[in-house]
């Protein structure tokens, strides 16, 4: 009988596993979430997305640039409300610069090949969240944060 | 598609639909070997009924809880009584209940019947794990067929079943259970009978009893018992029982009597009718069988046959010992009558000697020696008390299972609350030191001196020493609990500075829900409730009692290494920084003997720049209610003296002799699972929110974090820093 697995193992699970994530930002203080694609770095500092420069989500990320993600593995069974996990990843959004764009490509892409064109588009805006903590659910209830130092 | 299919019928040879138990009995039918009338209650109906009560996502959430690796006994026990209770209150559909009344009306109508578990995987081939369901025996009309059909299918799920729940493949959304009804034949002599004995090669074994074979199958009855030589029919073992008694049918169950010096129930060769039916047995289903059997008026009736298995066990697989605790009222007569009015006060009377034994007349090899003789006399009645006392503790969960067959309440803990109240030493304890922190507190010149570190006032020193006389032996972990009298008037002060505590269950509740339970149990039966009650009452006290009669040796242990420990220090020689008792009597005996200082500990590497910090940590509700106070994680003595009034009780393993500290804590918390650990039974004495079975509490939770303790949930929530 193996035990559970750590948190940090579970966190790792889901950010290599799963390929989209839940973005919430709010506009005054009204919230919006949107599904986007994600990559983390090795680090789990840091999860890679891109958004049309046109859209809500970036809109609201301009004015306030504090978001949050939810990354989760449930398939929509009622076994995930004890076999599912989830983590939210708390923190704040920034625009990949330049001269860090090669980097985020290489991630993205090796997660999300087919999302190509539409990063290379001149309208797509590569962005990071920067994230100060994660809160990793496992069991239904069992919360454990994850602090960056 | 029919629920109830007779032993006649083609789906009646398909254990997936009829278990394994049904499909044998159904292969013996058909070959005319003599089986009682029976039906088998398909898993149709338990799927039917699972899914309309929607009992399979309770399951699930109920196994999901926590690892099971890292359940306790305990609290795989309150996972099987949970899930149990929900199967109790469910209804069974009304389509299965039609069927099976009218397939019920005709030759099943009259007499008694015995509703047993055929589950899937039990007996087949290669697995032995006979005796992990539920089967009932003595029941009379459809209503009581109902409630029995729903106990066995809960027998899915027992603690027992759980157990080996990998082995039988158990899942919530595939598993099943069939149901064979049979009438119940009162066999004036029953018995089993293995192809294969168990430890004699080229052996079979047959056992038998007076009366009705569930009294050997459940181990209340003692069989006598044969090993007969296959090839030659030669008995080559007869061991008779300790007494011989019978099951029998009596109101409302079964009854156990005694039988005197009556002779053996089969003689030796009168064993050559199971012999062959062992052989017919093992040539229909091509492998040597296991049957259990009766004979009626004279006729053998086989009453289930299954393949022969041997348990594969090695030292490290404790669950066989689990198992063997799960004993029948019978046996916790006997074991109360033990405990009680042997072993506990032989306990007590041993310490009382060894009490008297002065340890500064003794020369070092002489106190080495003592140390030695209080270690072993220690290390006994540790052998004692998990051989005993432990398995005692059934009581409690037999009550528990009782009560909530009788009741069905909403909360299936509830049984708990009738248990309250009993006499428990700690409570003693703790009422005499909440009389100690009244007197502080009515005497404000006494408290001021004693906060001044005056501790010498001679009327309340009086007091104090006979509080210490009765209770002064508390030991927590290897240290004396009350061997610091400043330390303890520090306590008293903290207590006579908050309002005096009340016990949460006062008599009058308890003697009010007493009534109540015995109310709803049918009059042929309440004398066996109370019995069993009473059988509850002592086993919750001796649960509790135990660990502080047993204490009592520890602190002669630590009394006669202390003296040891004091005399290597003022020789200063280099056995004087240790505590280990093995170096202390080596030192004592070898002045010149060089004692290594010990390891130090190295604290383990986390990951680099990441910081767990828990948020919500989830365990079993055992004590309802919600309070919220900074934590206080007890690691050592030192801790319980420091707890302020409010605080959360955080620790790995609540023991009696440290739960004076329980009338002063907003709720407990506490790393062992289980509704029946010491944490849980105090914590409800006081009327304390407590969460048990939270894996990481002691490593993740420290002392000033704020905690909300959701007893009805069981969860922590921790705030630290907010």
């Amino acid at each position: 009988m193996n035990h559970d697995p750590s948190h940090l193992e579970i966190l790792r699970e889901l950010l290599s596993g799963q390929l989209l994530g839940v973005l919430a930002t709010h506009h005054d203080g009204e919230p919006y979430t949107s599904l986007v694609g994600f990559a983390a770095t090795a680090d789990l500092r840091q999860l890679l997305f891109a958004t049309g420069r046109a859209t809500r989500k970036h809109a609201n990320l301009v004015a306030d640039a504090r978001a949050s993600m939810l990354v989760d593995s449930r398939t929509n069974r009622p076994a995930d409300f004890t076999e599912a996990a989830a983590a939210t990843a708390v923190g704040v959004v920034e625009e990949i610069g330049t001269d860090e764009r090669p980097l985020f490509d290489e991630i993205f892409l090796a997660k999300h090949p087919h999302l190509e064109s539409f990063v290379r588009s001149p309208s797509c805006v590569p962005l990071r969240l920067q994230v100060s903590v994660y809160m990793v659910v496992s069991r239904f209830q069992h919360v454990i944060e994850l602090h960056f130092d | 598609m029919a629920f109830v299919v007779d032993l006649g019928a083609p789906e009646s040879t398909d254990p997936s639909l009829v278990g394994g138990k049904g499909a044998a009995l159904a292969g013996l039918a058909r070959h005319g070997v003599k089986v009682p009338p029976t039906l088998c209650l398909t898993t149709r109906a338990y799927e039917l009924f699972v899914d309309a009560a929607s009992l399979r996502p309770v399951i699930r959430q109920e196994l999901g809880r926590k690892n099971f690796a890292d359940m306790r006994w305990e609290e795989i026990w309150d996972t099987a009584l949970r899930i149990r209770n929900r199967f109790l209150r469910a209804a069974v559909p009304q389509a299965v209940e039609t069927e099976l009344a009218d397939r019920l009306a005709g030759e099943f109508a009259s007499g008694p019947l015995a509703v047993r578990s055929s589950a899937l995987g039990e007996d087949a081939e290669g697995a032995s794990f006979a005796g992990l369901h539920d089967s009932l025996v003595g029941i009379r009309g459809i209503d009581e067929v109902i409630d029995a059909v729903r106990t066995v299918w809960a027998s899915l799920w027992t603690d027992r079943a759980l157990l080996y729940r990998r082995e039988l493949g158990i899942d919530p959304d595939s598993s099943s259970m069939a149901v064979v009804i049979q009438r119940l034949i009162e066999g004036e002599v029953s018995g089993i009978a293995f192809g294969v004995h168990p430890t004699r090669p080229g052996c079979v074994a047959v056992e038998a009893v007076h009366g009705l074979n569930q009294g050997l199958v459940d181990g209340t009855i003692e069989p006598d018992h044969w090993a007969i030589e296959a090839a030659t029919g030669l008995i080559v073992e007869h061991r008779p029982p300790e007494t011989r008694r019978r099951l029998a049918l009596a109101a409302g169950g079964t009854q156990v009597e005694d039988l005197g010096g009556s002779p053996p129930p089969r003689d030796g060769h009168r064993l050559d009718e199971i012999i062959v039916a062992l052989c017919t047995t093992e040539a229909i289903f091509g492998s040597p069988q296991d049957v259990e059997w009766t004979i009626d008026n004279g006729l053998l009736v086989l009453l289930q046959s299954r393949p022969v298995t041997t348990a594969t066990t090695d030292g490290t697989d404790k669950r066989s010992w689990y198992l063997s605790l799960t004993r029948s009222l019978d046996n916790l007569r006997g074991l109360r009558h033990r405990v009680e009015d042997e072993l506990l006060p032989a306990m007590d009377r041993e310490a009382e000697t060894i009490a008297q034994r002065n340890l500064e007349s003794l020369d070092n090899p002489g106190l080495a020696t003592e140390i030695e003789n209080r270690r072993a006399t220690h290390d006994r009645w540790v052998d004692v008390y998990w051989r005993e006392f432990i398995p005692f503790a059934h009581g409690i969960r037999l009550f528990g299972q009782f009560y909530n067959e009788a009741v069905r309440p909403d909360d299936p803990h509830e049984f708990m609350n009738l248990l309250a109240g009993t006499p428990m030493l700690s409570l003693r304890r703790n009422r005499r030191l909440a009389d100690l922190a009244a007197f502080v507190r009515d005497d404000p010149k006494l408290a001021s001196r004693l906060r001044n570190g005056e501790i010498h006032d001679p009327d309340f020193g009086a007091r104090l020493d006979a509080f210490l006389g009765e209770f002064g032996d508390a030991v927590y972990g290897n240290r004396s609990v009350f061997d610091d009298r400043r330390r303890l008037v520090r306590l008293l002060l903290a207590m006579a500075a908050t309002p005096p505590t009340a016990q949460a269950f006062e008599p009058d509740d308890v003697r009010r829900l007493t009534e109540a339970f015995l109310a709803v149990v049918p009059a042929e039966r309440r004398g066996l409730a109370e019995e069993i009650l009473d059988v509850g009452r002592s086993s919750y006290q001796i649960r509790d009692d135990d660990n502080i009669h047993l204490a009592r040796h520890k602190a002669l242990v630590i009394d006669a290494v202390e003296v040891g420990r004091s005399r290597l220090r003022g020789a200063e020689t280099t056995g004087g920084h240790t505590t280990d008792p093995d170096q202390i009597v080596a030192a004592l005996r070898h002045p010149n003997l060089v004692v290594e200082p010990p390891p130090e500990t190295v604290a383990l590497a986390t990951e680099e720049g990441i910081r767990p910090q828990p948020r919500q940590l989830v365990g079993q509700p055992a004590g309802p209610g919600v309070a919220t106070g900074p934590a206080r994680l007890i690691a050592g003595v030192e801790d319980l003296f420091d707890i302020e009034a409010g605080e959360v009780l955080v620790c790995d393993a609540v023991e009696p002799n440290m739960t004076f500290v329980v009338p002063m804590v907003s709720a407990v918390v506490e790393r062992r699972g289980g509704m029946l650990i010491h944490g849980a039974i105090i914590a409800r004495e006081y009327g304390l929110p407590c969460v048990t079975g939270v894996p990481d509490a002691t490593t993740r939770i420290e002392t000033g974090d704020r905690l909300t303790v959701d007893g009805y949930l069981g969860i922590v929530t921790v705030s630290r820093g907010e």
